[in-house]
C-alpha cells in the first residue's frame, strides 16, 4: 500500500533521499530535546554520580528526589512558586475578565462610540510608551512592591482582544436578533450566548496569557525590590543562572548559600513543568483558528 | 418596554431599514448601548493608565527628571538630554549592537523556518510530522531563563558538550560567555527557541497553494527544485514579505529578556542594545531623562520604519501590514 500523506503522481521516493529526510527530522528533535534530557536526569541524580560527572549526568545510574524534597521542604523556593502560581492564575483570570469584556463591547457595529474606542485600542499597537515612563506610572500609582504591578499594566493587549472580537463577530446574527426580541439584556446575551459558543478561543487565549505570566521575569525584576515577594522565574536566575555565570557570587538576602547542582537543575525542571502540562492543549488548538484570525486581522 | 428597545436595533440592522443608527437621538442610543459601553471600560481604563497617560509621561524626556520633586517640581531643560544622548558613545554603541543583531538574525534566522517548513511539508508520514512539530514548537512556551539554564548546560564551561571534549583531550571552547561570539550564541538560542514556532505560519501558506499546481508541473517534467523554486516560494512570497516587513519595523528590538540575563556575563561591550541601555540608563543608575529620551527615539524610529517598510511592500505590489 502507498502512503494515505503522499499523491500518486509524484511516484516512488527514492530511499536514499527518504534516509536523508528521516536523519535530519530526528536530528532537529534531538538538538531540541537533549538539553531536557540532561535537566531531568541531573536532578533525579545522585551528589555522587553529578560530582564523579562533573556537574552534569546525562542518565542517572541511581534515582534520587533529594533535590525535590529539598526544594519542597524549604520555604525559600517554596514559597516563589506559591507566588508564581498565585500570579498566574489571578493575573489571566483578569486579563480574560478585560479582554472578553472588552471584545464583545467592541463587537457591534455601529453601536454608540464602536469606532472611536475600537481605534483607542488598535492604535495601541503600532506604539508603546516605553519602559521608563511606565514604570513611573506604576511608581506614582503606588504599586511598586505590590503583586498588582506584575499583573495589571501588561494585562490588556489589542492583540488578544482583536482575536476573541473576531471569534464573536463570527457568530450568526440571527441568535443576537433573536434573543434582543425575547427581551435580553447585553449582559445576559453575553452569558447565555456569547461565552459558551466562544470557549474554544478564550481557552486558547487564557493558555497563552497563563503562560506569559508564569515566564515573566522582567516585570518582578522591575517593580519588586522586596526578595521575599520574588516568584519562581525570578529566584531561578538568581540561583541557576547568576551562579554561574557571573564571577560574583549573588545571594537573595534572607536566603542560604546557592544550592547544589541538582537542586537547580530541579527548579528547571519545576519551572518547565507546567507548560509541558498545558502544551497539549496549546498544540491542539494553536495552529489552527487562532493563527488565522490573527492573519486576517 | 423591552420589545420597543429591541425592535429599533432590529431594523436598523436590516438592510433597508427606516430608521439608521445614525438617526435615533443621541440618548436612546447611549441608553440601548450603556452596557456595551461599560463592558469596554475595564480594558480602556488599563489602557488609558498604563499606554496613553505614559505616553504623555515622555515629556520626561524634556525634563531633569527627580522622583522626589515629581512631573511638577521638576525642571524642564529643554533638548539637553537628547544632545546628551547623541554625544554619549556608550548610546551609539548599543545602536550598534542592536542594528547588527537585527542584521544577523535577519540573514541566519529568518531563513530557518521558511526551510523548516518546506521539509516538514514533504514529510509525508502523519505520525512522524506530528511528532517532529510537536518538539519543536515546544521550547517557544518556555521563559529564557530556561533557555539559557539549558544551553548553559550543555555548551557552558562545566557543561556537557565542554566535558566531552576535555576528557576526550581536546581544547574546551567557551561560548557563554565570550564577548566576541555573543551576538551568534543570542542568535542561536533565538532559533532554538522560535524557528519551530515559526513554521506553523508558513506551513499554513504552504498548505493553501493549490495541489493542482504541484500534479501539473510535475506532469509537464519539472522536478523537485523546480517546483519549490516556481510553486512553493510564491505561494509563500506575501507572507514572507509580510514577516520581512514586521521584522525590519522591529529592527531596534532585540531580544530584551534574553540579553539582559546575559549582559553580565560578556559585559555592556557587546551585549548592550538599546532597550538595555534605557533599563540600565534609567532605572538602575537613575538618568530619568536621557534614559526616556532614548526610549522615545526608538519608539519614533521603529514607527517610521514600519511605514517606511510598509510603502516599500506596496510599491513591489505586496499588501504589507494594512492596505493602501
Amino acid at each position: 500500500m502507498s502512503n494515505p500523506g503522499r499523491p500518486v503522481w509524484l511516484g516512488k521516493p527514492k530511499p536514499v533521499a527518504v534516509a536523508l529526510k528521516a536523519l535530519a527530522l530526528a536530528l532537529i528533535s534531538a538538538v531540541v530535546i537533549f538539553p531536557f534530557l540532561v535537566v531531568v536526569s541531573t536532578s533525579l541524580a545522585t551528589k555522587k554520580q553529578i560530582d564523579a560527572n562533573g556537574g552534569y549526568v546525562l542518565w542517572p545510574t541511581e534515582i534520587s528526589f533529594e533535590a525535590y524534597h529539598q526544594i519542597f521542604n524549604g520555604t525559600q523556593v517554596a514559597r516563589s512558586i506559591v507566588i508564581s502560581v498565585g500570579v498566574t492564575v489571578v493575573g489571566t483570570a483578569f486579563s480574560l475578565f478585560c479582554t472578553v469584556l472588552a471584545a464583545y463591547g467592541l463587537s457591534r457595529r455601529g453601536s454608540l462610540f464602536q469606532r472611536g474606542l475600537l481605534s483607542f485600542v488598535l492604535l495601541t499597537l503600532l506604539f508603546g510608551p516605553g519602559m521608563i515612563p511606565v514604570y513611573l506610572m506604576v511608581k506614582q500609582l503606588g504599586m511598586l512592591d505590590s503583586y498588582w504591578s506584575l499583573i495589571i499594566p501588561g494585562a490588556v493587549s489589542a492583540f488578544n482582544i482583536v482575536i476573541v472580537r473576531g471569534f464573536i463577530q463570527g457568530i450568526p446574527k440571527e441568535l443576537f436578533d433573536a434573543a434582543r426580541i425575547d427581551g435580553a439584556g447585553e449582559w445576559r446575551i453575553l452569558r447565555t450566548i456569547v461565552l459558551p459558543l466562544s470557549k474554544a478561543v478564550i481557552a486558547v487565549v487564557g493558555l497563552f496569557l497563563a503562560v506569559g505570566y508564569w515566564n515573566n521575569y522582567f516585570s518582578p525584576l522591575l517593580y519588586l525590590n522586596d526578595t521575599q515577594k520574588w516568584p519562581l522565574q525570578l529566584v531561578m536566575r538568581t540561583f541557576v543562572l547568576q551562579n554561574n555565570i557571573t564571577s560574583t557570587a549573588h545571594t537573595i538576602p534572607g536566603y542560604v548559600a546557592p544550592p547544589a547542582q541538582s537542586v537547580q537543575m530541579a527548579l528547571v525542571a519545576i519551572a518547565t513543568l507546567p507548560i509541558l502540562c498545558v502544551y497539549p492543549f496549546l498544540t491542539k488548538h494553536m495552529s489552527k483558528g487562532m493563527l488565522t484570525g490573527a492573519i486576517k486581522g | 418596554m423591552a420589545l420597543k428597545q429591541a425592535l429599533p436595533r432590529v431594523t436598523a440592522e436590516g438592510s433597508e431599514s427606516q430608521i439608521t443608527p445614525q438617526k435615533m437621538p443621541f440618548l436612546a442610543r447611549l441608553w440601548r448601548d450603556a452596557p456595551l459601553l461599560v463592558m469596554v471600560a475595564p480594558a480602556a481604563i488599563v489602557l488609558l493608565l498604563f499606554t496613553y497617560i505614559p505616553l504623555l509621561g515622555s515629556v520626561v524626556a524634556w525634563m531633569d527628571y527627580v522622583p522626589f520633586l515629581g512631573f511638577t517640581g521638576s525642571d524642564w531643560v529643554g533638548w539637553d538630554n537628547f544632545t546628551a544622548l547623541v554625544s554619549d558613545p556608550a548610546f551609539w554603541s548599543a545602536v550598534w549592537n542592536t542594528l547588527q543583531i537585527t542584521f544577523l538574525q535577519l540573514v541566519l534566522f529568518f531563513p530557518v523556518p521558511i526551510l523548516l517548513a518546506v521539509l516538514l511539508n514533504t514529510v509525508a508520514v502523519p505520525m512522524a510530522k506530528n511528532f517532529v512539530q510537536s518538539v519543536i514548537y515546544l521550547p517557544h512556551f518556555l521563559s529564557w531563563v530556561i533557555i539559557i539554564a539549558l544551553f548553559q548546560q550543555v555548551l557552558g564551561g562545566a557543561g556537557v558538550v565542554n566535558r566531552f571534549l576535555i576528557t576526550h583531550g581536546l581544547t574546551p571552547f567557551e561560548v557563554m560567555s565570550n564577548p566576541d561570539t555573543f551576538k551568534l550564541l543570542l542568535t542561536t538560542q533565538a532559533i532554538w527557541k522560535d524557528a519551530g514556532w515559526g513554521t506553523i505560519i508558513f506551513l499554513a501558506a504552504i498548505a493553501a497553494i493549490d495541489p493542482g499546481l504541484y500534479e501539473s508541473a510535475t506532469m509537464d517534467g519539472a522536478g523537485a527544485w523546480r517546483r519549490f523554486w516556481h510553486i512553493t516560494l510564491p505561494g509563500m512570497r506575501p507572507i514572507i514579505v509580510l514577516l520581512l516587513i514586521l521584522r525590519l519595523g522591529d529592527s531596534l528590538t532585540v531580544g530584551f529578556e534574553q540579553i539582559l540575563l546575559q549582559r553580565d556575563a560578556v559585559g555592556p561591550g557587546s551585549a548592550e542594545v538599546l532597550d538595555t541601555f534605557v533599563y540600565y540608563n534609567g532605572v538602575v543608575d537613575g538618568s530619568w531623562g536621557t534614559a526616556t529620551a532614548a526610549g522615545l527615539i526608538k519608539g519614533v524610529v521603529s514607527l517610521f520604519l514600519v511605514l517606511a517598510a510598509n510603502k516599500i511592500a506596496h510599491r513591489f505590489g505586496e499588501e504589507g501590514v494594512y492596505k493602501r
